[in-house]
């Protein structure tokens, strides 16, 4: 056992470190947690992917000719290690990088990807994922969007919700139902859209934390080129698993307040004439929750020790979300509750802010790319091999299956 | 990068599965629960055999001269099986201390009869219903002569020696004593697990030997219990995942309702909770098994952290398979509840998770986390 690098990683995080050194600030403990959710914020993200895309950072794993360095897995990891450390604007392309990129790389045609993965590593072209909808959230499968077949083109009818950013993308991905007569997974297909298409409304969903980073989007009479299908005629729900697979890999560590911040918040705060860290029932608490966070980042050890031998990483990273979404929930909770009847007041103090974003955004954490009970289903079903629920709507036309309230 | 255990360390670990499993480990422990025994001589001679005991004893004492990571994956494989000897005593405790603070003529009598079985040791802490502590320690030593009482010893009775933590003149020390002194009475006590002996120690004027700095030992004391802390931890692991296979499999078979019970929710996200909870703890004790066998400073911090994770993981996992295994689960005949039982004696022994949690936050305000 050890934890240093190899030469050749040793040299490749050298290289980052050095490059990020000249083009970004290291942070400060307190902007580890600020949040920024305006639009200044959006053109820093795309003026920092831009730089990282000029400077070969921007998808490392990618080919060469798509604006990557076919870097290996472990030298991703480093990357973003490293990056990690620097006050940067992330957060705006995890989605297009992370889902729809894979996605187009497996399916789209050679001119395709020449035309669409350039301008998407550069930040350039911003794309989204139009999966769920109003009746159709963990069982995504239940999408009752409609597209119909018009010759060289589909015309698309119905509506998606929770998507994060359709209002600055330009691109999306989209699963729809072609066919209502067939059973639920099997009568799907699978597009990319021009977010600017006719017919597109674009509606912000204001959230409990006020801000509004998801949408509805409405398609009325929407065209589709043909050739912008991905996949068969039915194979939608194959290539939608495809890009699952990918947002549980993209979504991982919920970012926010931490056992760090509990605790060094602890130590300065006042509990009734003692400093707070001095109470039995919060260090029992930042014990718990400094257990978990070491956890998960040995458990990312674990993943790269795999990695770095060539090795195909076990399941452990399953666990992340969970884990780190509820942290940060009780975490809130914490920061907030000991701050006793003032922790209901709006504050400039970055600290305080930071407990409260974190409160009222870890439910939505606990809900993104896969509720904790879904992650449960999904650990206990691939990882344990329980066998699947048995579903109601087995075997049914999809016209068929009952929706109850949407 | 390399948080993993090495290929050799990997064949140990399954060799002794193989080992353990061959025995019928789990069954062994069962029968001393049942006859109210407190060792299986037979196992304990075999693993003596195959050179467990002298794992960490260097060659020149008839040792293997193996380090720490080899114990943590033989721990692992002990916990699993529960394997009902006094390796935990007599290895990751006293032998431990004879290594790190030992004299060399202590060294040279001792760990050689550790490695051939003729030596078994534990340590004697516990004297009341309560946590052990610098202040409360009543037992004494005077002229090299201890006296008090210890009760909650592990494997006392099976012991041929033990390091006795007592108070003397310059505060408290850590003593060997030879258990086939006349002056000593060993009385086996009732537990709660009997698959594991617990005995009371009364000293009246026993004859010891100082090991390590006079004065010095309960942090000296400490440092071991850090030390064990690891291995223990391994062994709550290795227990975690039997719970956890043993809920799977049942919740694949046990039918209700027309199906598997482990096709309900609210079986998956139990087993679920198990899987996360071990995860966190194997991935923590991989890393404390690193600081310790790499003697980093980091190990105060690191072992409490395995040690919190695991016993949360063991308490868990061996709750959940008896709530996974129904009214079977609550039977003498099915074996979830030697494993429950285990579970609550890994996690008192070398003190309970509330104190390791105490522990941990007050090494981390030491190192100081930011």
């Amino acid at each position: 056992m050890d934890f240093k690098d190899n030469q050749e990683q040793a040299d490749f995080r050298k290289k980052c470190r050095q490059w990020l050194e000249n083009n970004a600030k290291l942070k400060t403990n307190i902007e580890k947690n600020n949040e920024f959710a305006n639009i200044d914020y959006l053109q820093a993200a795309k003026d920092w992917q831009k730089k990282k895309y000029d400077a070969g950072w921007a998808m490392l794993h990618w080919p060469k000719e798509y604006g990557g360095i076919a870097a290996s897995a472990i030298e991703r990891i480093i990357w973003s290690e490293e990056e990690s450390k620097f006050n940067v604007p992330r957060g705006i392309f995890e989605i297009g990088l992370g889902m729809c990129g894979p996605v187009m790389m497996e399916y789209a045609s050679e001119d395709q990807k020449a035309r669409y993965l350039p301008p998407m590593a550069e930040g350039k072209e911003i794309w989204c994922q139009l999966f769920s909808e109003p009746s159709a959230g963990s069982d995504v499968a239940g999408l009752r969007s409609k597209a119909v077949q018009d010759g060289d083109n589909w015309i698309i009818n119905g509506q998606k919700v929770w998507t994060s950013g359709a209002h600055f993308s330009d691109y999306g991905i989209l699963v729809v139902r072609h066919d209502a007569s067939l059973e639920k997974h099997k009568g799907m297909t699978f597009f990319f859209i021009d977010m600017k298409s006719p017919g597109i409304e674009v509606k912000p969903i204001k959230q409990i934390t006020g801000g509004s980073s998801f949408n509805e989007v409405y398609f009325n009479d929407v065209v589709i080129p043909d050739s912008q299908r991905l996949g068969e005629i039915g194979d939608g729900w194959k290539v939608a698993i495809t890009t699952l697979m990918n947002e549980r890999l993209a979504v991982g560590d919920a970012n926010g307040a931490d056992v760090e911040d509990a605790f060094r918040w602890a130590k300065g705060q006042d509990d009734l004439g003692e400093p707070l860290i001095n109470n039995k029932s919060v260090r029992s608490s930042i014990a718990d929750w400094y257990c978990e966070a070491t956890g998960l980042k040995n458990t990312k050890l674990r993943t790269m020790s795999a990695l770095s031998k060539g090795e195909t990483p076990g399941p452990e990273a399953s666990i992340t979300k969970i884990v780190s979404a509820n942290k940060l929930q009780d975490i809130g909770n914490f920061g907030m509750d000991s701050l006793d009847m003032a922790g209901m007041l709006k504050t400039d103090d970055p600290e305080i802010q930071s407990f409260q974003n974190a409160w009222l955004g870890a439910p939505g954490l606990r809900i993104a790319g896969g509720t904790d009970e879904i992650l449960k289903n999904i650990i206990a079903e691939r990882v344990l091999g329980l066998p699947q629920d048995a579903r109601a709507d087995k075997g049914m036309p999809y016209k068929d299956i009952p929706s109850g309230k949407v | 990068m390399n948080l993993d255990f090495s290929d050799d360390q990997k064949f140990l670990q399954s060799e002794a599965r193989k080992f353990l499993e061959k025995e019928d480990s789990i069954k062994r422990s069962r029968k001393i629960l049942d006859e109210s025994t407190s060792l299986d001589e037979d196992l304990w001679g075999k693993i003596v055999e195959l050179g467990w005991t002298g794992i960490r004893i260097p060659e020149n004492f008839d040792g293997l001269g193996l380090g720490h990571l080899e114990l943590c994956v033989i721990a692992e494989e002990l916990g699993r099986f529960l394997a009902p000897v006094p390796f935990s005593s007599s290895v990751y405790l006293f032998t431990e201390t004879i290594i790190k603070y030992g004299s060399e003529e202590l060294k040279k009598d001792i760990l050689p009869k550790l490695v051939s079985g003729e030596v078994v040791g534990t340590l004697a802490v516990t004297e009341d219903f309560m946590a052990p502590s610098f202040s409360n320690i009543k037992t004494e030593v005077i002229n090299n002569k201890i006296n008090g009482k210890k009760i909650a010893v592990p494997d006392a009775g099976i012991a041929t020696h033990s390091i006795v933590v007592c108070k003397s003149s310059n505060g408290i020390d850590l003593r060997l004593i030879d258990h086939k002194d006349k002056s000593l009475s060993i009385s086996i006590q009732d537990t709660v697990d009997g698959s594991r002996g617990y005995f009371c120690v009364e000293l009246d004027n026993t004859p010891s030997i100082l090991v390590g700095d006079e004065g010095n030992g309960w942090e000296l004391y400490e440092s071991i219990i850090n030390q064990a802390a690891v291995l223990f931890s391994f062994e709550q692991v290795g227990g975690s995942q039997a719970t956890l296979d043993m809920a799977v499999n049942y919740a694949k078979e046990r039918y209700a309702f027309g199906k598997p019970i482990g096709s309900f929710q609210g079986i998956k996200h139990k087993l679920a909770d198990m899987y996360v909870a071990i995860t966190l703890a194997k991935s923590n004790s991989y890393y404390a098994a690193w600081a310790l066998s790499s003697e980093s400073s980091d190990l105060p911090v690191a072992a409490a952290t395995a040690r919190v994770s695991a016993t949360k993981a063991f308490q868990l996992c061996s709750k959940e398979n008896i709530q996974t295994h129904g009214g079977n689960g609550f039977t003498w005949e099915y074996d979830c509840h030697l494993f429950y039982k285990r579970s609550k004696l890994l996690s008192l022994n070398i003190g309970s998770l509330s104190n390791w949690k105490e522990k941990l936050v007050s090494n981390l305000e030491k190192s100081n986390i930011n």
